[in-house]
């Protein structure tokens, strides 16, 4: 008989919370900086109480200066430090590309030492923040050589993932999705829970179609496979978790056995995340395909600013159930 | 001070045979890119030596700097061999980077040199995040963040000294003003004075004549003492002159030949020498003759990087994606 590990609900935000708590209780090394991160906890909440637990010197608000702010990373870490950055949003990453790109993914590159920063940022649709506070460019990051990209979807892998990212060696983007913030998920309550990194999960098993999902679609995707389960429509349902790298084989060896693929993101279709599965279908399983592979994504469009805009822009689970009927032939 | 590494603060002979290491270092390598043995880009700092050796005198080994793409000179201040400088810069296997970074990619976290940088500007918050975690940690160890007059047009700047200063972070801010940035003057690039934008961030700020290798040591030791001290940042604008063009290949047509003359007249080196008698002086030439042609010899006999080089070390276990 086997025995299921111990477990508790926890909002999404909790389990960064934990990650954040364990891992700079556990290293002295580490420290955590950010735009509001100390005295208010952070606009969501979610670094809340680790200044009054680890004091002012590891836990500081900083100006707004997101340049720096991975720069301060880079230049800790350097001396030994295991640094946790955050920018509050995924758009203001735009604003520091040249210490994220050219400076701390090149660093073993040039030394031959570690990096062990992680950069924590939240992205896409989660209220009615607009255009320049909602964008998912997970993709440009993956595209990086020397960094590491983590994006969970679950309070569970928020922690385990985001405790091995901080212990990892390497410049390490760990993307938070604000729509998932105060989603609920089982989350283990041993003491040390760990998610490797570069290690996908299958979460739900089946047979006709793959749906490799990533971020707030891997929830709809599941909803979505129930949903079309109805139909007699067997889905199997991959969250990669670790973008960068990639867990070629799990995804690979879905689409062989299923035949049928369809990818479900935040992000637009093109040049994106989507479209290195879609290429990895294409250069690794072609024969296996039964039918073309699909995308279901936000279109081309910018991010309005009213919530239920931004949603009608954002694949739902009805989205998504159409494309596996459709890819299933029970379109 | 006696935890110099590299003596003496007033061992005056020491210094100048350190900037002559680095004069000698870089006409070598001026010569060895013109007989087509350097792979990539070359920034000579000739005459702009005091800066480096002034900056870098007061500095541990545990103390760290950040250089820029011309900085040859903050590294061998720091305390980097010149043969595995030379083998780097010639794209041999021995270099610091394996050959495969060149000049502007030479960084040795061993001796606390974190990086040249080919991104203007791009070492400062580098610099700044290095002196937060000596903070952090309760080292009295300090950064160098060595940059030029044009570098202080960059955003991150300003952003550097706001919150060096909030946090007093243990830092120099050395602006090395060699009065070109790029192939254009300081007079198109810069408004005002740079060490006079301190005051605006509550830290001290100094001008200091950079070919002057006594009166930059003691700039930065006063400087550096703030540093260990907790006293927080401080800004220095070195003036110094830029002998040759921006790279190695710019024949600099864009200056006239008498503020050339003039502004070589200043030579840190003839300036250094003359505190010397002239047989220490010579002695530290013979010195410096010896190890750049062992340096030279070095290099040539390492073997060119090769494409073995080309996948490792990009992540702390090897992955494919």
């Amino acid at each position: 008989m086997s025995v299921t590990a111990p477990t508790r609900s926890l909002k999404f935000w909790q389990g960064i919370n934990q990650a954040l708590v364990e891992e700079m209780d556990r290293d002295e090394k580490t420290f955590l900086i950010g735009e509001d991160v100390a005295r208010v906890g952070g606009p969501y909440g979610v670094t809340r109480g680790l200044l009054d637990k680890f004091g002012p010197s590891r836990v500081r608000d900083t100006p707004i200066s997101e340049p720096l702010l991975v720069g301060l990373g880079t230049g800790a870490a350097a001396v030994g430090l295991r640094p946790i950055v955050e920018i509050m949003f995924f758009d203001f990453a735009m604003l520091a590309m040249d210490q994220i790109v050219n400076q701390a993914a090149k660093y073993r590159y040039f030394t031959g030492h570690s990096l062990p920063l992680t950069i924590r940022t939240m992205c896409g649709v989660g209220g009615p923040n607009g255009a320049q506070h909602s964008q998912n460019f997970e993709a440009w990051f993956c595209a990086v050589p020397g960094l590491k990209v983590v994006m969970p979807s679950n309070a569970a892998d928020a922690k385990g993932l985001l405790k091995s990212s901080i212990r990892d060696d390497d410049p390490t983007l760990f993307i938070e999705t604000q729509g998932l913030l105060t989603s609920r998920h089982d989350v283990p309550t041993e003491d040390d829970y760990l998610v490797p990194l570069g290690e996908a999960v299958v979460r739900r098993p089946g047979d006709d179609v793959t749906i490799v999902a990533i971020g707030r679609q891997v929830d709809r995707a599941i909803e979505a496979a129930e949903a079309v389960a109805a139909d007699g429509v067997s889905v199997e349902v991959v969250d990669p978790r670790t973008l960068a790298p990639l867990d070629r084989d799990t995804i690979a060896e879905s689409i062989r056995k299923t035949g049928r693929l369809v990818v479900a993101q935040d992000a637009t279709a093109p040049f994106s995340f989507a479209a290195e599965i879609l290429a990895l279908a294409a250069e690794e399983c072609l024969t296996a395909l039964k039918t073309e592979p699909r995308r279901v994504t936000s279109p081309f469009i910018n991010v309005p600013t009213p919530v239920p805009l931004a949603e009608a822009r954002t694949p739902g689970v009805d989205d998504i159930a159409t494309a596996l009927r459709e890819t299933a032939g029970k379109g | 001070m006696n935890s110099s590494q590299n003596g003496p603060a007033d061992d005056r002979l020491a210094r100048y045979q350190l900037m002559r290491l680095s004069r000698r270092f870089e006409e070598t390598v001026h010569e060895q890119f013109h007989e087509g043995n350097v792979p990539g880009p070359l920034h000579l700092s000739i005459g702009q030596e005091a800066v480096a050796v002034g900056g870098c005198w007061p500095l541990r080994e545990t103390d760290v700097i950040v250089s820029t793409h011309r900085g040859h000179h903050h590294c061998l201040a720091k305390g980097a061999r010149a043969d595995r400088m030379m083998a780097e810069l010639l794209g041999r296997a021995d270099g610091y980077s394996r050959g495969r970074g060149g000049s502007m990619h030479v960084a040795i976290p061993e001796i606390g040199l974190l990086g040249t940088n080919g991104i203007v500007g791009g070492g400062i918050p580098i610099g700044t995040g290095a002196a937060l975690g000596l903070q952090i940690d309760g080292r009295d160890d300090v950064a160098i963040c060595f940059f030029g007059e044009g570098a202080a047009a960059n955003g991150v700047f300003g952003e550097a000294l706001n919150t060096a200063s909030l946090w007093k972070l243990p830092i120099v801010f050395i602006c090395e003003n060699n009065r070109y940035v790029e192939l254009t003057p300081q007079s198109v690039h810069v408004a005002g004075h740079i060490w006079k934008r301190a005051e605006g961030y509550d830290m001290p700020g100094l001008e200091v004549d950079g070919n002057d290798i006594d009166a930059m040591t003691a700039a930065v030791e006063g400087a550096v003492g703030r540093a260990r001290a907790g006293e927080g940042p401080t800004l220095i604008e070195a003036e110094t002159y830029r002998w040759f063009g921006h790279y190695a290949g710019d024949k600099a047509a864009y200056r006239d030949e008498a503020e050339v003359e003039t502004g070589r007249a200043g030579d840190p080196l003839v300036r250094a020498r003359a505190d010397l008698s002239a047989d220490e002086a010579d002695a530290a030439d013979a010195a410096v003759e010896q190890e750049i042609g062992a340096a030279l010899e070095f290099a040539l006999a390492s073997p060119s990087a090769g494409e073995e080089v080309l996948f490792v070390g990009h992540y702390a276990e090897e992955v494919a994606s």
